[in-house]
């Protein structure tokens, strides 16, 4: 595997409000910045990727407008996921490891205020049996809640939903020297993966998350120590039970950030995670650090990230 | 380029107006087993999923890859979702492919779908965010002045959109999946038939199908594993690109877009392509519009400009002719929109494998023995390219 690193990142000031942007309104000052900041040309990025959904905005196609703003002329090698951006990451990392590409733009967006999120995250049950009862996401992350309140851990069976957020993030990949050239300290993926499981919560134990646990073994999270964690957690009960799958303990601090509940644009809000735990390594206040990301009803697709400074 | 990376399963599910004897579960398991039995291989062998598919709007399911996962059996392992517009199919293999090439995982599984009678996709691709005008007017209305364009510019005759739609629908009737099987087509069936936005008739458009179709991708020691397990020979990756350009952007080419031009001279240089006419013996398009041939015919380099026309009256893409396009019947014949792309990537490479059936083109086995598999979406900005060869590149 080839040495890749985040040398830069950059985030939209969240609201709580539509303010009238359109996702290329929130997604170009972003680019712009991160490139400012890692010095590094258009010309020299190899691979984009985007990660956005369509339904936020109840419109196809909404990463075609985006990649209006990122200057994609003369024409660039570039993907989308319709998926958190953090997995739009993933894509582009692997895309860097055939060794003929050594920079990439990620990018995500959201806006998650123009929308009915129950009525949206509904839509991505199964259409025949689940979708038509409208159970939402904060229904079904009250169900997990109750399970683990059950299991004695000391949650809020009643969980609340972080307020719907309309933002966008940016991230740059770059590989080896490149890497150094473009950030002083520059954080590296020591471990990258990421694994779903069931979509039917009653296939699955509740009070666990095989596919976070896999992922952090996959990913080499126990490894070290983990200083700073940044976690994909919209509701409060998730925390209780991520700490424990990823294999963290009480020293390693948890969304330092804020975090998803201070500000939660949909489809951002796991590269920000990314983004976050890369700031800790760039600007010196941390040697290792983990992101997590997720998707799906009770932490059904979980996206793990080990990040490490120059040892 | 990464590792070697070779089609070593291919499996589809018949296409048709409307699957309501499947789920979509169903309907991508159907094509997932088929895939999985072509490679020798279980669920259990495979160690990533990539899904793909247009717009959620087509069936009414957003993120359909969470509901999907159990399906596919995908629990336990990494699973991804792409969504490129048309050109989807193209890119969900090109990112499986790219997990293969990178090193990162030996057998991966592409699987790219569309239910289109769940939904309407003409509604679908016409409604627009609040601060943008609607059209109303589906891919048709969209892509119709960019052929009459087409037609100026290149002095093409009238009747070649309706030469394009009588050969690729005389070639569905040689493929068992295909759609639209209409025995006795001809021109003046085609051309007595609705003129729906001019030039394009009824007989010109794709149709609305339901289907799915699978790929297992393998690195080289997994596919010669496979090969020596089932007989059947692997098809290898000899180049692979993605391309995009921007939507809106003052003296954009969408007759000839110049991503088109690029995303193709990246993978003939990878493959060492230098005259596509000769050096492919078989070329699956996305021509989702009968005029889209002569004008990829071009773009795609195996004419000169405003000479793709030409091709295809003197009956070179014809299957009997030097260069068949489209020996599938393409998406003239069967559309599920966000599976097309990856049809026509499977189809390059059964051809190469000698597993084309009826529609075999016997040049892909002993003559130039390489096949291009074209993907395009959006308004024509999006393209996903890859020649794959019998031969190890």
């Amino acid at each position: 595997m080839r040495d890749v690193a985040v040398v830069g990142f950059a985030q939209s000031e969240h609201s709580f409000s539509d303010l009238g942007w359109t996702e290329a309104d929130l997604v170009m000052p972003l680019v712009n910045e991160v490139l400012g900041a890692t010095g590094l040309k258009r010309s020299e990025i190899g691979f984009t990727c985007s990660g956005s959904n369509d339904y936020l905005v109840g419109t196809p196609f909404s990463f075609v407008a985006a990649l209006d703003t990122i200057g994609a002329w003369p024409p660039i090698a570039e993907s989308h996921v319709e998926q958190d951006a953090a997995w739009a990451l993933y894509e582009a990392w692997v895309r860097i490891q055939h060794g003929d590409v050594d920079v990439a733009l990620v990018y995500g967006f959201g806006k998650g205020t123009v929308g009915d999120q129950v009525g949206i995250s509904s839509l991505g049950y199964d259409p025949y049996y689940l979708a038509p009862l409208v159970p939402g996401h904060v229904a079904m992350a009250g169900l997990q809640a109750r399970v683990l309140k059950d299991a004695g851990f000391d949650v809020d069976p009643d969980p609340t939903p972080p307020p719907a957020t309309d933002g966008a993030a940016a991230v740059v990949l770059a590989a080896g020297d490149v890497a150094r050239r473009a950030c002083a300290r520059p954080a590296w993926i020591r471990g990258l993966d990421h694994r779903i499981e069931a979509h039917g919560i009653g296939t699955r134990d509740l009070a666990r998350s095989e596919s976070a646990r896999l992922a952090a073994q996959q990913a080499g999270v126990g490894a070290g120590p983990v200083e700073f964690a940044e976690l994909h957690t919209r509701f409060e009960h998730e925390e209780t039970l991520l700490r424990h799958e990823l294999g963290l303990d009480e020293k390693t601090v948890v969304n330092a950030s804020g975090g998803p509940r201070k500000a939660d644009p949909i489809m951002a809000t796991g590269l920000i995670r990314i983004g976050e735990a890369a700031a800790r390594i760039h600007d010196g206040s941390a040697a290792r650090v983990l992101a997590h990301a997720t998707a799906g009803p009770c932490l059904q697709h979980n996206l793990v990230c080990v990040l490490e400074g120059e040892r | 380029m990464g590792n070697r990376c070779a089609v070593i399963g291919v499996g589809q599910t018949e296409y048709r107006t409307k699957r309501a004897d499947v789920s979509l579960a169903g309907l991508v398991r159907e094509a997932a087993l088929r895939a999985l039995e072509d490679a020798g291989l279980t669920f259990a062998d495979i160690d990533s999923v990539v899904l793909g598919k247009a717009p959620d709007m087509f069936e009414g399911v957003a993120t359909p890859e969470l509901y999907l996962a159990d399906a596919l059996g995908a629990a336990g392992k990494p699973m991804m979702r792409v969504h490129t517009a048309g050109s989807v199919g193209g890119s969900t293999t090109l990112v499986g492919a790219s997990q293969v090439q990178a090193g990162v995982h030996e057998r991966v599984l592409v699987v790219a779908f569309e239910k289109q009678s769940e939904s309407n996709a003409t509604w679908a691709l016409s409604t627009h965010s609040p601060f943008s005008a609607s059209l109303v007017v589906g891919a048709g209305g969209y892509f119709a002045p960019y052929i009459r364009a087409y037609i100026r510019r290149s002095g093409a005759p009238a009747n070649i959109g309706m030469m394009v739609a009588v050969k690729d629908r005389i070639n569905a009737l040689r493929n068992p999946y295909a759609h639209l099987k209409i025995p006795n087509i001809d021109l003046a069936m085609v051309e007595e038939s609705m003129m729906l936005w001019d030039p394009i008739r009824y007989l010109e458009t794709c149709p609305s199908s339901d289907g799915a179709v699978a790929m297992v991708l393998a690195s080289e020691r997994a596919a010669q594993a496979a090969s020596a397990a089932t007989g059947r020979r692997p098809a290898w990756v000899h180049g692979a690109a993605m391309r995009s350009e921007p939507m809106g952007m003052a003296g954009r080419d969408s007759v000839d877009p110049r991503a088109g031009r690029d995303c193709a001279a990246d993978v003939y240089r990878q493959a060492g392509v230098t005259e596509p006419r000769r050096q492919f013996a078989a070329a699956e398009v996305y021509v989702p519009f009968s005029w889209y041939e002569p004008m990829w015919l071009e773009n795609l380099g195996f004419a000169e400009k405003g000479a793709g026309w030409k091709l295809t009256e003197a009956g070179a893409t014809a299957f009997e002719g030097d260069i068949p396009w489209n020996p599938s019947g393409g998406v003239l014949s069967s559309n599920p929109i966000g599976a097309s792309g990856m049809i026509r990537f499977a189809e390059a490479a059964q051809q190469v494998r000698g597993q084309a059936g009826e529609h075999q083109v016997e040049a892909a086995v002993d003559g130039p023995r390489l096949a291009l598999g074209h993907a395009y979406g959006g308004g024509s900005q999006f393209f996903a390219m890859w020649a794959v060869g019998a031969n190890k590149p």
